[in-house]
């Protein structure tokens, strides 16, 4: 059951049952879609970007418990980032939670996000946990866009 | 230890049904996952496979393998019996009339796809119709969709009421003078529903319609009798029933097969070949290019063997004794809501669980060794017409027990522990 812990943390549960900054954007710059046609999941995040900087950040959709959490930490961490150290996080969460890097310097990187390390034992999950880090990314790149983890 | 589950069913009668003997036929049932005994739930997915189809394709490599219908040396001989004694024990478990309207397929969707790409593109015109439903897996409607888009023709759906019952008014209705072709589950993988087939049949027929029946869940639970359906097309595939993947059954009325054009170009399919004139075979072989999956084929016949030796009739009424347990436990556990409610079901419980996303519920139960499925089956139609991304789905066969309903539900507390 140890494993059941580390994939559902209390800090995700958390996020899960109450996430943050869950509403649409009304001043947002840009935004993405995301969908994982796998589970259902679909979402959309919000970002309000100025001179490159993620002046505020949001989102809103269905998922499931990964994803929801996800997301939900996912604008907490990115409020107030470069879109460059936005990009460099992304890199970092997807290594670790893909299991490409397993190193605890990667893993500390990632501050609070480290509760999602438990997802790599899970393969099939991995995509509920990156799919708000690929849609954010999108959004980043152009002011409307939808991606898909298929 | 041989045990014996007596136990009585609604009707009153008494059931004498072995599984406890059964499931020593399925070796895949004796192991652990994560630590825990295997709960196998997920039959609507692909069933296990008993020890003697294991065993006849296992002898098929190891002394009878050769090519079918072409060597005159003892093992293609014998292989070739074997290949064309499959072919009539499944024109007998589904009473087709005869051998000839046995194609050997892939499975299920290419069985459709060859209807498709040949009835289909043979008959359909711009501005037909053809009819399917709301609870169609992807593999009965894709294959229509493309043929449609191809044609310029139109794809018909057949809603369904809460309950995940066909609207057989709205279906008569959507028949008329443009529609070429019915193509329609007889089970509903997603929901469970069983389909009034014989009605939907009759109401085609007096207008001259002829029907295809996907009867992938049908076949391991109830007895199918395409004659006295009188369906024109029925599909199936092999691995659902306790054979092996990658082979499948497409039926058609000899008529209707000897009309139209073939499917694939190849080896086995033709009489005789020259760069001025190519003649077709006849049926079956026809629409068999190439080698066929001949283990496949033999490992089918030998899955349909077993499923005889312990009687279709007897397993339709113990899994449906199952259902009826399976339907009473989950559905007495708070937050539970069942998507499928039909009158008439197999043995398939789908269900949504309060907040819970399927897919956290998923792989909780995983974690316990029960394998359920949980998304959207392959079925998204009918999924929005819930307004649901997914379900948990369990799907029960021959071998599954009440204890293993029992784990399940426990699985189930376990889940609203983690997100109580």
């Amino acid at each position: 059951m140890s494993d059941l812990r580390d994939l559902y943390q209390e800090v995700i549960l958390d996020h899960t049952k109450r996430p943050r900054n869950f509403r649409k954007l009304e001043t947002a710059t840009n935004s993405a879609r995301g969908h994982n046609p796998l589970c259902g999941d679909r979402l959309t995040v919000y970002v309000n970007l100025k001179d490159d900087v993620i002046q505020d950040i949001s989102f809103e959709g269905s998922g499931c418990a990964i994803s929801t959490a996800s997301a939900s930490m996912m604008t907490e961490s990115l409020k107030g980032k470069t879109k460059s150290d936005a990009e460099a996080l992304f890199r970092c969460f997807h290594d670790v939670v893909t299991g490409r890097s397993e190193a605890p310097s990667e893993t500390s990187k990632l501050g609070k996000l480290a509760v999602f390390t438990g997802v790599r034992e899970f393969p099939v999950r991995v995509k509920c946990a990156t799919l708000s880090w690929h849609t954010v990314r999108a959004a980043l790149e152009s002011e409307q866009k939808e991606v898909s983890t298929e | 230890m041989r045990a014996t589950t007596e136990r009585p069913v609604s009707t009153g009668r008494a059931l004498s049904f072995e599984v406890h003997k059964i499931r020593e036929d399925f070796p895949a049932l004796r192991q652990n996952v994560r630590g825990k005994r295997l709960v196998y739930l997920d039959n609507a997915a692909t069933s296990q496979k008993p020890r003697v189809v294991l065993e006849a394709i296992q002898r098929y490599y190891t002394s009878e393998n050769s090519n079918v219908h072409r060597g005159v040396h003892f093992l293609s001989e014998l292989a070739t019996r074997r290949y064309e004694d499959a072919r009539s024990k499944v024109r007998g478990f589904i009473n087709a009339a005869d051998d000839r309207e046995i194609i050997f397929v892939r499975g299920t969707t290419e069985a459709i796809n060859l209807v498709a790409s040949t009835y289909g593109r043979q008959n359909v015109r711009a501005g037909d119709e053809i009819v399917v439903s709301v609870m169609e897996h992807h593999s009965n409607i894709v294959p229509w969709q493309m043929l449609c888009e191809e044609k310029k023709a139109l794809l018909r759906v057949v809603p369904i009421n809460e309950a995940g019952e066909l609207l057989l008014e709205e279906y008569a209705r959507l028949l008329g003078p443009k529609t070429r072709l019915v193509a329609i589950t007889q089970v509903s993988n997603a929901l469970g529903t069983v389909n009034p087939v014989r009605q939907i049949i009759d109401l085609a027929h007096h207008r001259g319609i002829p029907v295809l029946l996907d009867g992938a869940q049908a076949v391991p639970h109830s007895r199918v009798n395409v004659t006295e359906l009188d369906c024109d097309f029925y599909a199936f595939s092999g691995h659902k029933m306790y054979g092996p993947t990658g082979i499948g059954v497409l039926y058609g009325k000899a008529h209707l097969l000897e009309a139209m054009p073939p499917y694939q170009g190849g080896g086995d399919m033709i009489s005789s070949v020259t760069f001025e004139k190519t003649n077709y075979n006849e049926l079956p072989y026809k629409f068999e290019a190439g080698t066929p999956n001949i283990a496949g084929v033999i490992g089918l016949g030998t899955a349909i063997d077993y499923l005889k030796s312990i009687g279709i009739d007897a397993i339709a009424a113990y899994e449906h004794e199952l259902l009826e347990y399976a339907t009473k436990t989950i559905s007495a556990i708070p937050g539970v809501r069942l998507i499928g409610t039909a009158h008439e079901k197999a043995a398939v419980v789908s269900f949504v669980f309060g907040n819970v996303h399927p897919h956290d519920a998923g792989t909780i139960l995983d974690q316990e060794g029960i394998a359920t499925r949980a998304g959207h089956h392959c079925a998204q139609p009918v999924m929005e017409r819930f307004g649901i991304p997914a379900t948990v789905r369990v799907s029960l066969a021959l071998y599954n027990t009440r204890e293993e309903i029992d784990l399940l539900v426990q699985g189930l507390q376990r889940v609203s522990e983690v997100f109580g």
